[in-house]
């Protein structure tokens, strides 16, 4: 193909020409079908992103979004003339007043958030872990427990929110009633931050645990079965087998779903929303659901919302290229 | 649970082994097993379960922890539901919506995961860094922009505005997808299909798509339910009641001092039967894709 391309042309003398030119032979079709991804990913991500991050260095507001403000005239037109108090740029103001606390309570979600993707993420590990590796035993029912395990992936964040926000109900709610039914106190669920959280927490454990089972199950079944036949002559405990066959043999697959499961847990939106609705007074939002109030409560303020999601994407960018240092210090690629 | 861990046979052993490896297992050992997955099975369910029952009961007697099973089952909540809100609108709103963001998205997405799989091109890792990095966006960083882009084209309180905003996620996320499904189709189908004098284009949809359909089909589902499931956008975007989505809709039964239960879990159980159903067929082939996309990236 290059060859060919480089005799259709023997007449352009700058080399970089030729190079464009057998490259665009060579991949002119591979791009034509990209193409239609990347016009929606520029439209769609890359301009809105470009203009949120503007967003976050203006002081935009509801109140003062418009260009223009037009009045009607007596003679029935309209006159416009320029907002005098319009949108207008800050510089790095949204970022000092959110990181020092000046407005909002950036730092107060920002642990709410780290505790809250660090609990949810090590449960969902843990657990998908240990009932991946019982159910890859074979013995009856598995398939059963299989398919009857995998149950809440199907249910909507939504509809699991309001279900579990209906069994944490402080006067009717199960919970409570089990509780009482063994001799401790109901509690108010959503009257303090770290009971609040608790309830969240256990809504987006129960939701994500089969994710991270199916995962992991595919992981084990990928391992292949003479390493546990090695390790056995070698007498190696099932401890040892564990720990030195299945781990290492989980590691692609970990990698990727602690990765995944860390970014999508950041950004859960409606388990906080609906269980807690951030109760009490806003002690337990986390950072995305912060964000949406600042955007869509009260008086919009569009640029602060748009400050929070430029440090969220910062935070997550750096994290994961800190664990892909991580892991290529050690070796693996992915 | 030291009992259970020594007489831990090998996860996969050799067929013949297994016979003897089965009743090898002592009785302790095998009942602490299932016991451990009954305890999570029964957990998994519970919540589904407990918000069927509860459907069943009626309006003023929803709000009791016992837990009865028969105890004047009534189907007034579901009639309430479909006859006297505007839940229906809203569910066929979401239909909507989310049919339009499945079949948009695997169109747009189609080719370029085909092109990920197959080609070596210049700019391929940035667009694969692109899809990871995309995955991270909070809906934070998006929504006020996309917002303030719809209103100025007066689209906001319009189903195209949610389908756009979907968008954003679903290309990224099906061409990923799409990308691990093509991974697995033999690359010795597209070398004979070019003996046979076929173009890159006329292998991809005459050789390739046919036999990606499962893939197709997963990747589709799990878009439709995914948009199906959105709540941040609905909100944000969608202000007269009957344009509401389900996500949006249903908070509407949940005013600040008295949640209307009854709504509620009648609502939530017929939002769970097509997701429930569409899943079951789609859950198998989708964990494969997404880690083969990932484990590959």
């Amino acid at each position: 193909m290059s060859s060919e391309a480089a005799t259709d042309a023997p007449a352009e003398p700058p080399k970089a020409a030729g190079r464009l030119r057998r490259s665009f032979d060579r991949n002119w079709y591979a791009w034509a079908m990209v193409l239609p991804t990347v016009i929606v990913l520029g439209v769609l991500v890359l301009f809105p992103l470009v203009q949120g991050v503007y967003q976050s260095f203006t002081n935009l507001t509801e109140a003062n979004q418009d260009e223009v403000i037009c009045t009607k005239t007596l003679g029935g037109g309209e006159e416009c003339k320029e907002n005098p108090k319009k949108a207008e740029f800050v510089g790095v103001d949204n970022y000092v007043d959110l990181l020092t606390g000046e407005r909002g309570s950036f730092w107060l979600q920002f642990t709410n958030t780290v505790v809250w993707t660090v609990a949810c993420v090590f449960f969902h590990y843990t657990i998908g872990l240990g009932l991946a590796v019982m159910l890859n035993r074979r013995m009856r029912f598995r398939s059963l427990y299989r398919v009857l395990l995998i149950v809440p992936w199907a249910v909507p964040g939504f509809v699991a929110a309001f279900g579990w926000k209906f069994l944490f109900n402080p006067r009717f709610g199960l919970i409570n009633e089990g509780l009482v039914n063994i001799g401790l106190d109901p509690v108010e669920w959503f009257n303090h931050r770290w009971t609040g959280l608790f309830a969240a927490i256990c809504t987006n454990v129960w939701l994500g645990v089969p994710f991270m089972m199916v995962a992991i199950l595919g992981g084990l079944q990928s391992i292949p079965s003479d390493l546990y036949e090695a390790a056995e002559m070698d007498g190696a405990t099932p401890w040892q087998r564990f720990r030195n066959v299945t781990l290492p043999g989980l590691r692609p697959v970990s990698s990727t779903v602690i990765l995944l499961g860390t970014i999508w847990t950041f950004n859960m939106f409606p388990i906080i929303f609906f269980v807690t609705g951030g109760e009490p007074a806003g002690q337990t939002e986390i950072l995305v659901t912060g964000a949406y109030r600042a955007a869509f409560e009260g008086v919009r303020n569009y640029s602060l919302a748009a400050t929070y999601g430029v440090l969220i994407l910062s935070l997550l960018m750096v994290f994961a290229s800190a664990y892909r240092r991580t892991l290529k210090a050690q070796g693996e690629v992915f | 649970m030291t009992t259970v861990e020594v007489s831990k046979p090998a996860p996969k052993p050799a067929p013949k082994q297994l016979q003897r490896r089965r009743s090898d297992r002592p009785l302790l050992a095998s009942l602490a097993l299932h016991a451990t997955l009954l305890g999570a099975t029964v957990i998994a369910l519970f919540p589904v379960l407990w918000i069927l029952l509860s459907s069943f009961k009626p309006a003023d007697r929803i709000q009791s922890s016992e837990i009865t099973l028969v105890d004047d089952p009534t189907l007034e909540n579901y009639r309430a539901v479909l006859f006297d809100t505007p839940f229906p609108t809203w569910f066929l709103n979401s239909v909507i919506v989310a049919a339009f963001t499945m079949v948009i998205g695997i169109a747009m997405s189609a080719t370029c995961g085909y092109a990920l799989s197959r080609f070596n091109f210049a700019g391929k890792r940035g667009l694969m860094w692109v899809f990871l990095i995309t995955q991270m966006f909070p809906v934070a960083i998006l929504i006020v922009p996309i917002y303030t882009i719809m209103a100025n084209l007066g689209l906001i309180d319009t189903k195209p505005s949610l389908v756009i905003a979907y968008l954003t996620v679903a290309v990224p996320f099906c061409a990923w997808m799409l990308r691990g499904y093509f991974d697995t189709i033999p690359k010795e189908l597209d070398e004979a299909a070019a003996l046979d004098g076929l173009g890159p284009f006329g292998t991809f949809w005459r050789v390739i798509l046919p036999l990606a359909r499962p893939g197709l089909a997963v990747t589709a589902f799990y878009t439709f339910l995914t948009a199906w499931g959105e709540v941040a956008y609905a909100i944000a975007f969608m202000q007269s009641r009957n344009k509401l989505t389900l996500g949006a809709g249903l908070q509407q039964f949940v005013p600040q001092f008295n949640p209307q239960w009854h709504l509620l879990t009648a609502g939530s159980v017929l939002i769970l039967i097509p997701a429930a159903v569409v899943f079951f067929f789609a859950q198998k082939h989708l964990v494969a894709g997404l880690t083969a996309g990932g484990t590959k990236g």
